[in-house]
């Protein structure tokens, strides 16, 4: 598995899909140093380094939403066509015949994947908090830090989910562009059209709203499923770690309401934090997990024909 | 030729009704070359695949270097080299990188391997263009290449699926040269997939002849000649019903060499003349008798006979 890793961390590095990760890592970048920074001090949550990444200042987005709408674009990218393009270049059945075990091939290039992203992630990270840095002038807090590195960790698990989803679809779709075209119809549907789909249940299940109460049981049913997308896992999760007044992405009337009294008004830990998105974490990863379940079932019973 | 490499009975593969391999018995002794021949589509391919543990045997055993390759794939693999039909690499690395992932999937150490690799090169005839990426090189040089990635490892078997597709009558005789280069100065057992007769009989020690995924004919180039030439018998008979008991009465009786059924027709090979006890055992048995006659064909014949018979 060893070889198998680090040959597809080189390919990762050598293609000029490698180009598009270079670009969003510039866009954090840009990011931080063009930003109003006494508009961000004086309007946020109080925390400068926080605020970096969800403050819109004007520009219709954050850097937040950027991360969530093109972040699956890296994570298909470095899959769609890891195993699909190797059967139809006649490499899969030679490197079969040399003694590794089928499963190498998948852990190498899913690590090798999630490997890439890790970079991807915290170079962005770094770069913009450390051009932020040398604007601020204070370096980040603890409380901050960990909030960072668990947004950090939060980012790369919805990667990665995207990268299992595009490497499922290149185990099941022997043809690399059906694979990409439907990780990217995917992406689309539950990115985009689950909100459409969330009100729809939603308006079905409470089809007269007439009071608060009702409003309450609305919304409710069309945040759970909402949460079916990673992509609302993502932002809910990583809007709270960002945010430590707590609970103002997280819709308040969504998630258990009496948890959000009283912390409405003073800041929380970040180890606080965490556990109010721990169940998203866990969600997320548990999708992750069955994805590659599937890939794995499917890749190693697979006949293998050059 | 003593040891026993690959050992094969009963091998069955079905793919839904369809029966690729039909009950193949196989046998590769080592430093043997082993022609393996049938026209495309009669099971050669996916008997490969079931030698190396890519596909699993619907019924049957096999065993290879002493090992099942569906149990043990590893040790299988560590001694057995394989060249696909339609060999792949990696079109943007050059020839040598190519290799040198195949020596670190194999565990080697690099310095061997370069040694090793350097020295494979020089024998395809690939020294200049090692360094050039495999995408520009042309199909007989990737057929090389895909020669030398099969012998890196050292392999004590080789198995060889269509080798001399596409390649020039040149190629053809360059690659039959170190066929049997290899199995006599290294005494690697070579199993030899084609679908040419002529162009591979002169390479192998025994040649099986495959037709709707059983082995019709199986013996020396030699042998088979001696079978099929004007000195034996060739009896067909056209049959319709008769079980296995028929087949073992046909070839219990005296001087009958060969006997195998395909379809309809059973083909009786004998070293004298058994028409008359032949046709009497069929009817005996209750099958119907719809046809019967004398052939003496050619090993090259019976073989073209067999490709007309899988075309239709």
């Amino acid at each position: 598995m060893r070889a198998i890793f680090w040959k597809e961390l080189s390919d990762h590095f050598g293609k000029k899909r490698f180009n598009l990760m270079l670009g969003l890592v510039l866009v954090g970048v840009a990011w931080a140093a063009f930003i109003d920074k006494d508009a961000v001090v004086s309007g946020g949550t109080g925390s400068f380094y926080l605020d970096l990444f969800t403050t819109t200042d004007g520009v219709p987005l954050s850097l937040l939403s950027f991360l969530s709408f093109f972040g699956p674009i890296i994570g298909i990218t470095l899959g769609f066509d890891s195993i699909n393009s190797e059967r139809t270049q006649g490499t899969l059945s030679r490197i079969l015949a040399q003694p590794v075990y089928r499963d190498a091939v998948y852990n190498g290039k899913f690590l090798a994947g999630l490997f890439t992203l890790t970079i991807v992630v915290f170079s962005l990270g770094i770069a913009a908090v450390g051009v932020a840095m040398a604007r601020y002038g204070l370096p980040p807090s603890g409380d901050e830090t960990l909030r960072l590195i668990g947004f950090g960790s939060v980012t790369i698990a919805y990667l990665a989910f995207w990268l299992a989803l595009s490497m499922a679809a290149s185990i099941f779709l022997r043809n690399a562009v059906a694979s990409a075209l439907v990780s990217i119809g995917v992406w689309i549907s539950i990115s985009f059209f689950i909100v459409f789909a969330a009100t729809a249940v939603a308006d079905r299940m409470v089809p007269d709203v007439q009071d608060l109460a009702d409003q309450a049981r609305h919304t409710n049913v069309q945040l759970w499923v909402g949460r079916v997308s990673p992509e609302r896992l993502f932002s809910e999760a990583t809007g709270t770690l960002l945010d430590p007044i707590g609970g103002r992405i997280l819709n308040p009337l969504g998630v258990a309401p009496e948890r959000l009294q009283g912390l409405l008004m003073s800041p929380v830990s970040a180890g606080q934090s965490l556990q109010l998105v721990w169940p998203h974490i866990v969600v997320l990863l548990a999708m992750i997990a069955s994805l590659i379940g599937v890939s794995y079932v499917r890749f190693m019973r697979e006949e293998v024909r050059s | 030729m003593s040891e026993l490499l690959v050992e094969a009975a009963g091998l069955v593969k079905a793919y839904g009704d369809f029966l690729a391999v039909d009950g193949l018995d196989l046998r590769l002794s080592e430093g043997e070359v082993y022609g393996f021949l049938g026209p495309n589509g009669s099971g050669k391919s996916t008997t490969i695949l079931m030698m190396l543990g890519l596909t699993e045997p619907t019924a049957g055993v096999v065993s290879v270097v002493g090992h099942d390759p569906m149990r043990e794939p590893l040790e299988v693999k560590r001694q057995v080299g394989y060249l696909p039909e339609s060999v792949g690499f990696y079109g943007d690395m050059t020839g040598r990188q190519n290799l040198l992932y195949t020596a670190d999937l194999n565990n080697m150490r690099l310095g061997d391997a370069k040694e090793r690799i350097d020295e494979l090169l020089g024998m395809v005839d690939l020294t200049e263009a090692m360094n050039q990426q495999v995408g520009q090189y042309s199909r007989g040089m990737r057929q090389r290449l895909g020669l030398a990635d099969v012998l890196l490892k050292r392999p004590r078997v080789i198995i060889l699926d269509d080798p001399t597709l596409g390649l020039d009558p040149t190629g053809i005789q360059w690659l039959l040269g170190i066929i049997e280069e290899l199995s006599t100065r290294q005494g690697i057992s070579v199993f030899l997939s084609s679908h040419q007769l002529h162009e591979v009989q002169q390479v192998c020690h025994r040649v099986g002849i495959m037709s709707h995924g059983k082995i019709v004919l199986e013996g020396t180039v030699a042998e088979l000649t001696e079978q099929t030439a004007s000195g034996g018998f060739g009896l067909v008979l056209e049959v319709l019903g008769g079980d296995d008991g028929l087949m073992a009465t046909l070839q219990a009786l005296p001087s009958v060499k060969t006997c195998n059924r395909v379809g309809n027709e059973i083909v009786v090979q004998s070293g004298a003349d058994v028409r008359a006890q032949a046709t009497a055992a069929v009817i005996a048995s209750g099958a119907s008798l719809l046809g019967a006659s004398s052939e003496n064909r050619t090993l090259e014949e019976i073989y073209l006979r067999y490709f007309a018979g899988q075309e239709s």
